[in-house]
C-alpha cells in the first residue's frame, strides 16, 4: 500500500493492450498498466481494521451516543436469542447509528458485522474496508469530451466493480454512468427559406431547431452497430461530486454527506429512501433500489468499502462514489482504468503534479451546469 | 373529573354508530383500506417496483398527490378563517368540521409519505435525539415539522371545542383564540413549505420559481372549499346536522376568488414560459402540445384547463353560484380540474425532460 496515498502515483495515460478485454483481470491489474510504477496494492483483500484508539474525546462521546446505541444493540442481540448468526447480525444492523457519527470502535463493529453477513450471503470471503480520507487529498476527475467514443465500457466496468443490481426488468438494472448520445445536427440549404412568421420577414430561421451542441438533450438508449458514429458525439455523465452538493442539503437524515477528500457518499444503512436527493440532483446521478438488488453470487465483487461498493439493500439510494474501495488505496476508479481511449483522468487536485491538476492548468476546462453553483469536481475538457 | 373519560367513550360510541348508509360506507372504506394495506405489504416485501412505474414518473405522481392532499388540509382554513376573524355566524357553527377535515387530510398526507418511503422501518432515523433531524437544511424536515404542528393544532382546537360543547361549558377564549389564530397562519405555512419543498430545487427548472407558494395556496383555497361544499351537501341531506346556505354561499365566493387567481397565475406562466420558449419551458410545452412525439398528457392539460374555465364561469355568475342544484357540478369541475392540473400539469413534467427517460 502506498504510504503517501496521493494520486500522483500513476502517470501513464493509458495502455492499449489491456483494453480489448477490459473486464478480464480488472481486479488484479490496478491502474491497468503493466509498465506502471505504482505499487500494486493488495486490493484490500485482507483489510486491516483501523486500530481502535480509545481517545479521551472518543470515550466521552461514547458515553453519550454509544451508550444508547450499543446498549440497544446488545439488548437487541439478547432479545433475538437466536443461534442463527445471520439473523442476529441483521437484527443488530437495524439499530446501528449513522456511520459518520460512530466511534472508531462502532465503525469497526459495523463493518465486521457486514463482512459476516455478506460472506454468508455470497458464499465467499467478503471484505468491507473502512479506510478514511487521507490528509492533503482532494479527489478530482477530468473527462476529455473530445476523445469519448461512446463505447460504454465505463458503464459496464462500473456495474461490475460496484455491485449494482443487474436484472433484466426495468428498475432491476442500475447504472451510475450515463453516456448521452448527442446528434451533430445539420444546417441545410432546403430550410433556408423556411421558418416563421412568413410575410412579415422571417424572425425564426428554418435551421433554428437543429440539435447542434445541445447539452443534456441527448439520447441515453442508443444501439449502434459500431462506435463512434459519424453523426453523433458523446457526453458521459455521472455523479459530479459537487463541492456544494444539493443532494446533501436536502437529505432529511444526513445519510448522504461529503467526505473530507471530496466524494459525496451515502450510508446505505441510514438511508430512509425518501428520494429527495434524487429530485435535487441536477445531473440525474442517483438511483433508487426499487426492489431487492439482483446480484448473482459469482458476479459479486468481494472487495468493498463501507461507503462505497458494498452490496446495497432494497429501498435505498445509491450513486457513484469514485470507487472509494480503490481510490482510497491509491488506485484508479474502474471507469478510468477501462476507458480504451484514455478520455477519463483522475487524481489529487491538491497535488500540482497529478494529471487532473495538469489538465486544469493547461487545457480548456468546463463544468456541467456551472450556473447552478454546485461546483462539481468532475470536470470536462478538450484538447 | 370523569368528564374527559366519558367524553372519549361517548365520542367513540357516537362516531361508531349509524344507519345502514353509514355502515355500508364504512365497510366500503374498510375494503379500500385492506387493499391499500396489502399494497403496502407488497411494497415492503417486493419493493416500490410493484407500483409498476419507472422511478421518474412514480416520483412525479407521488409529489403531485402529496401536494394535492396538503392543499386539501390547508383548504380547511377557509372555514375557520371567516368563522373566527369575520365572526361569520353560519361558518362558526360548522368550523369544527373544517378542523376535522384538516386532521384527516394531514393524516392522509403523513400516511402517504410514509407509504412511499423506501425504508419505512427506518423512520426513527428522522426522530430528533435518537436519529438525525436535518433541521435547518432539509426542506422535507421543515415539512414534517409544519405538518405535525398543523395536525396537533387542529386536534387541540377541534376536540377542545367538542369537549366544551359536550360538557356544556364555554370555551376558554384565552387559550382557544390564540390557538385558532396560530392555526390559521399555520395553514398557510403547510402549503408554503410544501411549495418550497419542490421549488427549492433548481435541478427541476419548471418548479424553480417563486410563484410556486402562492399558486399552491390559491389552488388549495379553490379545491379545498369545493370538496367542503360537496361534503356539506352530503352531510346536510343525510344527517340531522343542518348547514346553512349562507355557509355554502360564502365558500362559493372564496372558490370564485381563488379559482380566478389560480387561472391568472396559470396563464401568466404560459405567457412567461412560452414567450422565450427556452429549454426550461419544455415541461409546459410538452403538456400543451407534446414534445418529441410524446403527447400522452396533452388531452389532460386541455381537459383540466377547460374544466377550470367552465367552473370559473359558473362560479362567476351569481345565479349559478347560488343555485344549489348546479353548484355541485361546478365544484366537481373545479376540484377535478385542479387535481389534474397539479397531478399531471405541475409535477410530472417537472421530471419529464430527462435525457434518460425512455
Amino acid at each position: 500500500m502506498p504510504s503517501s496515498k496521493s494520486f500522483a502515483l500513476c502517470r501513464h495515460l493509458f495502455v492499449l493492450e489491456n483494453d480489448l478485454n477490459p473486464n478480464e483481470d480488472r481486479a488484479t491489474t490496478p491502474c491497468g498498466g503493466k509498465s506502471c510504477q505504482c505499487a500494486t496494492p493488495a486490493a484490500s483483500a485482507e483489510p486491516v481494521l483501523p486500530e481502535v484508539k480509545p481517545s479521551r474525546r472518543g470515550f466521552l462521546k461514547a458515553g453519550g451516543a454509544a451508550l444508547s446505541v450499543s446498549s440497544l444493540m446488545g439488548t437487541a442481540a439478547l432479545m433475538a436469542k437466536s443461534d442463527d448468526v445471520k439473523a442476529t447480525v441483521e437484527w443488530a444492523e437495524h439499530f446501528q447509528s449513522n456511520y459518520r457519527l460512530m466511534t472508531d470502535a462502532e465503525k469497526a463493529e459495523a463493518r465486521a458485522r457486514l463482512e459476516k453477513r455478506y460472506s454468508a450471503q455470497y458464499s465467499k470471503k467478503v471484505t468491507v474496508d473502512g479506510t478514511e480520507a487521507a490528509a492533503g487529498v482532494l479527489m478530482g476527475y477530468a473527462l476529455n469530451i473530445k476523445k469519448c467514443i461512446g463505447c460504454r465500457r465505463c458503464v459496464k466496468a462500473c456495474v461490475e466493480e460496484n455491485n449494482q443490481s443487474r436484472g433484466e426488468k426495468p428498475g432491476e438494472r442500475i447504472e451510475w454512468i450515463q453516456v448521452l448520445r448527442m446528434e451533430r445536427g445539420e444546417f441545410s440549404k432546403d430550410k433556408m427559406n423556411q421558418g416563421y412568421p412568413e410575410g412579415l420577414g422571417i424572425q425564426v430561421g428554418g435551421n433554428a431547431y437543429t440539435p447542434t451542441g445541445a447539452v443534456l438533450e441527448g439520447q441515453y438508449h442508443y444501439e449502434p452497430e459500431a462506435v463512434p458514429e459519424k453523426d453523433a458525439n458523446y457526453m458521459p455523465i455521472a455523479c459530479m461530486q459537487c463541492e456544494k452538493p444539493p443532494c446533501v442539503k436536502v437529505c432529511p437524515v444526513r445519510t448522504t454527506y461529503r467526505e473530507a477528500d471530496g466524494p459525496v457518499v451515502i450510508d446505505y444503512n441510514w438511508c430512509i429512501g425518501c428520494r429527495m436527493c434524487m429530485s435535487a440532483c441536477p445531473y440525474w446521478a442517483r438511483r433508487m433500489n426499487v426492489t431487492t438488488p439482483v446480484l448473482p453470487k459469482e458476479d459479486m465483487n468481494p472487495v468493498t468499502h463501507y461507503l462505497g461498493n458494498r452490496p446495497r439493500m432494497r429501498g435505498v439510494v445509491e450513486k457513484c462514489h469514485w470507487c472509494l474501495q480503490r481510490t482510497r488505496q491509491g488506485r484508479y476508479p474502474a471507469c478510468v482504468e477501462v476507458c480504451p481511449v484514455g478520455a477519463r483522468k483522475f487524481g489529487n487536485l491538491l497535488d500540482p503534479a497529478s494529471e487532473v491538476s495538469q489538465i486544469l492548468a493547461r487545457k480548456n476546462v468546463f463544468r456541467l451546469k456551472a450556473e447552478l453553483n454546485t461546483f462539481p469536481k468532475f470536470l470536462y475538457f478538450y484538447d | 373529573m370523569n368528564k374527559p373519560i366519558s367524553f372519549v367513550s361517548d365520542y367513540w360510541r357516537y362516531v361508531l354508530t349509524g344507519g345502514t348508509k353509514f355502515y355500508s360506507w364504512m365497510g366500503f372504506l374498510a375494503v379500500l383500506s385492506a387493499i391499500a394495506l396489502y399494497g403496502f405489504y407488497l411494497q415492503n416485501t417486493e419493493g416500490l417496483i410493484v407500483t409498476g412505474l419507472t422511478s421518474q414518473i412514480h416520483d412525479g405522481l407521488y409529489y403531485a398527490n402529496l401536494v394535492f392532499l396538503v392543499g386539501v388540509a390547508a383548504g380547511a382554513v377557509t372555514i375557520v378563517f371567516p368563522a373566527y376573524i369575520y365572526h361569520n355566524e353560519a361558518m362558526h357553527k360548522v368550523s369544527v368540521l373544517g378542523e376535522m377535515l384538516a386532521i384527516s387530510a394531514v393524516v392522509m398526507v403523513m400516511l402517504f409519505v410514509f407509504a412511499h418511503m423506501g425504508r419505512p422501518d427506518r423512520l426513527w432515523h428522522m426522530f430528533p435525539f435518537v436519529g438525525i433531524f436535518n433541521m435547518p437544511g432539509s426542506m422535507l424536515a421543515w415539512d414534517v415539522l409544519v405538518l405535525n404542528g398543523y395536525l396537533m393544532l387542529n386536534f387541540a382546537c377541534g376536540f377542545y371545542y367538542l369537549f366544551a360543547k359536550y360538557s356544556g361549558t364555554e370555551v376558554n377564549k384565552k387559550i382557544f383564540m390564540p390557538l385558532i389564530y396560530i392555526s390559521i397562519v399555520w395553514a398557510l405555512s403547510i402549503h408554503t413549505v410544501t411549495a418550497f419543498l419542490v421549488a427549492t430545487m433548481p435541478a427541476r427548472p419548471m418548479w424553480h420559481h417563486s410563484m410556486m407558494p402562492i399558486r399552491f395556496i390559491v389552488t388549495a383555497f379553490a379545491a379545498g372549499p369545493c370538496l367542503i361544499i360537496l361534503i356539506f351537501r352530503i352531510i346536510r341531506s343525510n344527517t340531522k346536522f343542518w348547514i346553512e346556505d349562507a355557509a355554502i354561499n360564502l365558500l362559493s365566493v372564496i372558490v370564485t376568488w381563488c379559482l380566478g387567481l389560480a387561472l391568472f397565475l396559470s396563464l401568466s406562466e404560459v405567457v412567461i414560459e412560452l414567450y422565450a420558449r427556452t429549454e426550461h419551458a419544455n415541461g409546459l410545452y410538452y403538456l400543451m402540445f407534446g414534445l418529441h412525439g410524446l403527447t400522452n398528457l396533452v388531452p389532460w392539460f386541455w381537459g383540466s384547463l377547460t374544466a377550470m374555465l367552465i367552473a370559473f364561469a359558473m362560479f362567476l355568475t351569481p345565479s349559478i353560484r347560488t343555485n344549489q342544484k348546479l353548484l355541485p357540478i361546478s365544484c366537481v369541475l373545479a376540484f377535478g380540474g385542479i387535481w389534474v392540473e397539479k397531478g399531471m400539469g405541475l409535477i410530472v413534467p417537472g421530471f419529464i425532460p430527462v435525457p434518460s427517460a425512455k
